[in-house]
C-alpha cells in the first residue's frame, strides 16, 4: 500500500492525552511571587535605607548565580524559573539591617546549595532554603544577626534597639502607639517584616490571585492570636511584632515544603501556630518563626502521608470483603 | 412547570477554553470509503471472533464479528465488498493486539455509495414538529421489551459517548436491580468536539424516540437529558421536541455549568442526583444508566429502521481551516478522512482520536475511526518539557475523584507501582484535569496509565 503524503514535511508527535495545558507554567507562579515580593521589598528600603537594597540585591543575585552554577556542575538543565530569585529576596528580606554583605552572600549561598540544590533541586528540598539559610546564619552569626535598629533613626546615628519580641525591649509610649508602629513598620525588626500592612497586602494579592491557600496564613496566625489569648499574652501584639506576618504569607505557604491537601495544609499551619508560641514564651531565643516553619517543613511527608482525601464514592473495606459505606 | 431544569451556581471542575469551532457546521456525509479497517473489538469486554476469511464477499451491513460472551458487542461490516485480510492491529487504549477485518469495496460505486436512509434528512433540514412521522411512538410501543433488548443486541450497539459498553448489556440490569433514573449524556465537556451538539440539533427527533425505547426497556421514573448550558440552541431544539412529541410529563432536560468534565459518568450523576458511584461500582448499584446521546440515535435507527451500528457522527476540527461534522462508516481510515481536510504544513502536529483532554494521538494513517471515536483532532503542538514537580498542589485542587495524582508521577518514576494503590489509582477516571493544570507540564496522565497498566499485568 502506497503511504499517503497527506502531512508535508512536519512531524508528528505522539503521546499521552491531554493535549491541551493551561500554560500557567511554574516560571509564571514564580514571576508573580516575585513581582509581589518587591512590596516589602520597597517597604524595606524605605524603612532602612540603602543599604537594604544592597542586602536584598547581593541575596538574590547570589542565589541564582549559585543555582546556575550548581546546575551545570550537576550536569542538569538550568531552568530559569524565578525560584532561586524568590528564595534569596526571602532570605534578604528576613535579615537584620546593618548585616555585612558578606554574610548575606554565604547565607544566601548556603540557602541554594545546601538547602535546595543538595536535596535534588526545585521541588525536592525538605526546608524552606531561606529559612534553612537564616537559620544558618543565626546559628553561625547570633551577634550580627540579632542587632537591630530603629527605622527612623538610621540616617543619623544607628541606634541599637531590641526587637519586640525580646525580654529586653521597652516601648516607650501608648499601647495604640505600638500597635500602629508594628502595623505600618516604624519598628525595630528584619527588613522586610516590620509592616504588616505592606505583608499583609502582598500575601491578600496572592491569596485573591489563587497562588497561595488562605488556609496556612489565616490558621497560622489564628492559631498564634488565640494560643496568645489562652496565655494571657496580648494577641495583637503577637500577631504583628516579628516575622509571623511574613512567614505566614510568604514562608509556610512555600509549594514544596508545605503539605498538599486543603486538611494537610490546616494541621501544618496550626503546628507552626504552635511551634511559634512555645518558641516565643518558653524558647531561648526571641523570635520563633523560622524555626517552626522549619521543623513543620520536616513534618510535611508525614502530614501527606496520613492526612489524605478521601476517593471520590470511598468505600471502607471492611473484613471478608464486604463492603460498608 | 418548565421541562427545562437549570443548574446553577458553583460547580468544581476546570473551566476549559472550548474551541467549539465546528458547532455551526451541520453534518456531511463523507465518501463512502474504498477501504476500511474494523476492529474486532471496539468495545469494552470480550473480542469478537471473525466470521468472514480471506476472499469472502460481505454486504453492507453484513454480520462479521460476533462472540459467545456475555460483555461484548457485534461487529458489521460498514461497507459492501471483499474481505481483503485479517489484520492484526495494536488497539491505541490499552496496547493490546487485536484483530482487524479489512473490506475493500470490489467496484467503486455499486454497493458503497447508496447512502442509507438514516442519513437523508427531510428537505436537508433538521426534523421539527410538522414532520414527524404520527406512528413511531405507537410502532415503538407495540414491539415487546425482549424483541428491543435482542434488536439493540444485533445491531452492535455500545455507548457512543467514550466508553463504549454494549448498550445491551447495560440496558439489561441484573434482575432485583432496579433503575429509578435514565440519565441521557448530552454534555459534551471536552473542548473542540461537537458532533453531539450537531446531533442534538439535526437528529433530535431520532434521538428522542430513541431515548423513548430506551425507558421502555427500562421504564425508570425519571428521564433527564444532561445538556451543557453552552449549548442553548441544542436545549431549545430539544425541548421544543419534547413537547410536539408530547413526551413532557416524562422527559426533563437539565441544563448544566460548562465545566469539565462534567460529562464523565461519576461526575454528571453526582451533579444531577448527589448519588456517588464508588471505584468499581457502576452506575446500576445507585440506579441509575448513563447514555450517550449518540447511543441513544443509534438505538432508534436500529429498531425503526433495523440498521445496525455501522457509522457514526465525528467532528473533524482543530487547526485546520474548515472544521466539519461528519458522518463516517466506522472503519474509515484516517487517511481517508484526512484527504479532504487542509492540513497545516511544515508544523509539529499531533493526530488525535478523541478529544483533546482524553484522546489518544496516532501517527499511522491507516488507522481506523472506531464506533467509540467521536472527533478527530489535528492540533499544532509544541514538545513539552517536562520540569520538577513543585508540589503546588493544583492536580489535587481539581482532581474530580478527590485524589493525588502528583504523587502517582514520582511512585510511578521509581518503579513503586504498589504504593500507587495505597493513594487510589483505581479511582482515577482520567479526565486528564491534573495534567491540564500541571505548572511543570508533567505527563500525569502517562504516569498514571503506566501505573495502572503495569498494576493490571501484575493482579
Amino acid at each position: 500500500m502506497e503511504e499517503k503524503k497527506l502531512i508535508k514535511s512536519g512531524e508528528i508527535l505522539i503521546s499521552h492525552p491531554p493535549h491541551i495545558w493551561k500554560g500557567f507554567s511554574t516560571p509564571k507562579i514564580m514571576y508573580i511571587v516575585l513581582a509581589v515580593l518587591l512590596l516589602p521589598a520597597g517597604a524595606a528600603v524605605y524603612f532602612f535605607g540603602l543599604h537594604a537594597l544592597w542586602v536584598m540585591i547581593s541575596s538574590t543575585a547570589t542565589a541564582v548565580f549559585i543555582e546556575y552554577a550548581i546546575r551545570k556542575l550537576r550536569k542538569k538543565r538550568f531552568v530559569m524559573d524565578g525560584s532561586a530569585a524568590i528564595t534569596g529576596l526571602l532570605l534578604a528580606l528576613t535579615l537584620p539591617p546593618r548585616i555585612p554583605i558578606w554574610m548575606v552572600i554565604l547565607g544566601s549561598a548556603f540557602s541554594i546549595a545546601i538547602a535546595k540544590e543538595a536535596f535534588g533541586g526545585l521541588g525536592y528540598n525538605i526546608f524552606n532554603p531561606a529559612l534553612a539559610g537564616r537559620a544558618f546564619l543565626a546559628i553561625c552569626f547570633p551577634v550580627q544577626m540579632t542587632q537591630w535598629y530603629i527605622p527612623k533613626e538610621f540616617a543619623t546615628d544607628a541606634m541599637t534597639s531590641a526587637t519586640p519580641l525580646s525580654e529586653a525591649y521597652v516601648y516607650v509610649g501608648t499601647r495604640t502607639a505600638l500597635y500602629k508602629d508594628l502595623f505600618f513598620g516604624n519598628i525595630a525588626g528584619s527588613i522586610g517584616e516590620t509592616s504588616a500592612l505592606i505583608i499583609i497586602t502582598g500575601g491578600l494579592i496572592l491569596i485573591f490571585l489563587r497562588l497561595i491557600d488562605w488556609r496556612i496564613p489565616v490558621i497560622y496566625i489564628g492559631t498564634v492570636a488565640a494560643g496568645a489569648l489562652v496565655f494571657g499574652q496580648d494577641a495583637v501584639f503577637q500577631i504583628f511584632a516579628g516575622g509571623l506576618m511574613l512567614g505566614a504569607f510568604f514562608m509556610a505557604t512555600d509549594y514544596v515544603t508545605s503539605p498538599v491537601t486543603p486538611l494537610g495544609r490546616s494541621v501544618f499551619a496550626f503546628g507552626a501556630g504552635v511551634i511559634t508560641l512555645l518558641v516565643r514564651s518558653f524558647g531561648a531565643m526571641p523570635e520563633g518563626v523560622c524555626f517552626a516553619i522549619l521543623i513543620m517543613n520536616a513534618f510535611t511527608p508525614l502530614i501527606d502521608k496520613y492526612v489524605r482525601p478521601k476517593p471520590f464514592g470511598y468505600l471502607r473495606k471492611i473484613a471478608k470483603g464486604r463492603v460498608k459505606n | 412547570m418548565s421541562i427545562v431544569i437549570r443548574k446553577k451556581g458553583f460547580t468544581a471542575g476546570i473551566k476549559l477554553n472550548e474551541n467549539k469551532k465546528s458547532a455551526a457546521s451541520p453534518i456531511q456525509l463523507l465518501k463512502t470509503p474504498e477501504r476500511v479497517i474494523i476492529p474486532l473489538q471496539q468495545h469494552t469486554g470480550a473480542e469478537c471472533e471473525p466470521l468472514v476469511k480471506r476472499g469472502d464477499s460481505v454486504f453492507e451491513g453484513q454480520l462479521i464479528g460476533d462472540s459467545n460472551k456475555l460483555i461484548s458487542a457485534r461487529i458489521h461490516a460498514s461497507i459492501g465488498g471483499v474481505v481483503s485480510g485479517i489484520l492484526k492491529i495494536v488497539n491505541p487504549v490499552n496496547s493490546a493486539i487485536i484483530s482487524a477485518v479489512e473490506i475493500t469495496s470490489q467496484k467503486a460505486g455499486k454497493e458503497g455509495e447508496q447512502p442509507y436512509s438514516g442519513l437523508q434528512k427531510q428537505d436537508g433540514k433538521p426534523y421539527n414538529a410538522g414532520i414527524i412521522p404520527e406512528n413511531v411512538v405507537d410502532l415503538i410501543d407495540k414491539i415487546p421489551r425482549e424483541k428491543l433488548l435482542e434488536t439493540i443486541k444485533n445491531s452492535g450497539i455500545v455507548g457512543l459517548g467514550g466508553a463504549t459498553f454494549p448498550a445491551h448489556v447495560k440496558l439489561n440490569p441484573p434482575a432485583g436491580i432496579k433503575i429509578d433514573t435514565l440519565i441521557i449524556n448530552g454534555c459534551e465537556c471536552e473542548p473542540y468536539i461537537t458532533s453531539d451538539h450537531r446531533l442534538m440539533l439535526e437528529y433530535g427527533f431520532e434521538m428522542l424516540c430513541g431515548i423513548y425505547i430506551i425507558s421502555r426497556i427500562l421504564e425508570p421514573q425519571n428521564i433527564l437529558i444532561a445538556i451543557e448550558d453552552n449549548k442553548e440552541d441544542a436545549i431549545i431544539n430539544i425541548e421544543n421536541l419534547i413537547g410536539a412529541l408530547g413526551f413532557e410529563n416524562t422527559f426533563k432536560i437539565v441544563s448544566l455549568p460548562s465545566r469539565y468534565p462534567m460529562g464523565a459518568e461519576k461526575t454528571l450523576i453526582y451533579n444531577l442526583l448527589k448519588r456517588k458511584v464508588s471505584t468499581g461500582a457502576l452506575p446500576l448499584d445507585v440506579g441509575v444508566v448513563v447514555n450517550n446521546v449518540g447511543t441513544a440515535k443509534a438505538i432508534f435507527d436500529a429498531v425503526i429502521k433495523n440498521r445496525p451500528l455501522i457509522e457514526r457522527i465525528i467532528t473533524v476540527t482543530g487547526d485546520i481551516e474548515r472544521p466539519v461534522n461528519l458522518f463516517v462508516r466506522i472503519g474509515t481510515l484516517l487517511g481517508d478522512i484526512l484527504e479532504s481536510i487542509k492540513v497545516p504544513d511544515n508544523k509539529t502536529l499531533k493526530l488525535i482520536f478523541g478529544g483533546p483532554m482524553t484522546g489518544f494521538s496516532v501517527s499511522n494513517m491507516d488507522f481506523p475511526v472506531t464506533k467509540g471515536v467521536n472527533c478527530i483532532l489535528i492540533k499544532e503542538v509544541k514538545k513539552p518539557l517536562e520540569n520538577n514537580c513543585i508540589r503546588c498542589s493544583r492536580c489535587v485542587a481539581v482532581c474530580p475523584m478527590n485524589l493525588m495524582p502528583l504523587v502517582y508521577a514520582s511512585y510511578v518514576k521509581n518503579n513503586k507501582y504498589e504504593d500507587c494503590r495505597e493513594y487510589y489509582i483505581d479511582s482515577c477516571i482520567e479526565c486528564g484535569s491534573c495534567a491540564y493544570v500541571c505548572p511543570a507540564s508533567i505527563p500525569l496522565m502517562g504516569y498514571i496509565k503506566t501505573g495502572k497498566s503495569v498494576l493490571a499485568r501484575k493482579s
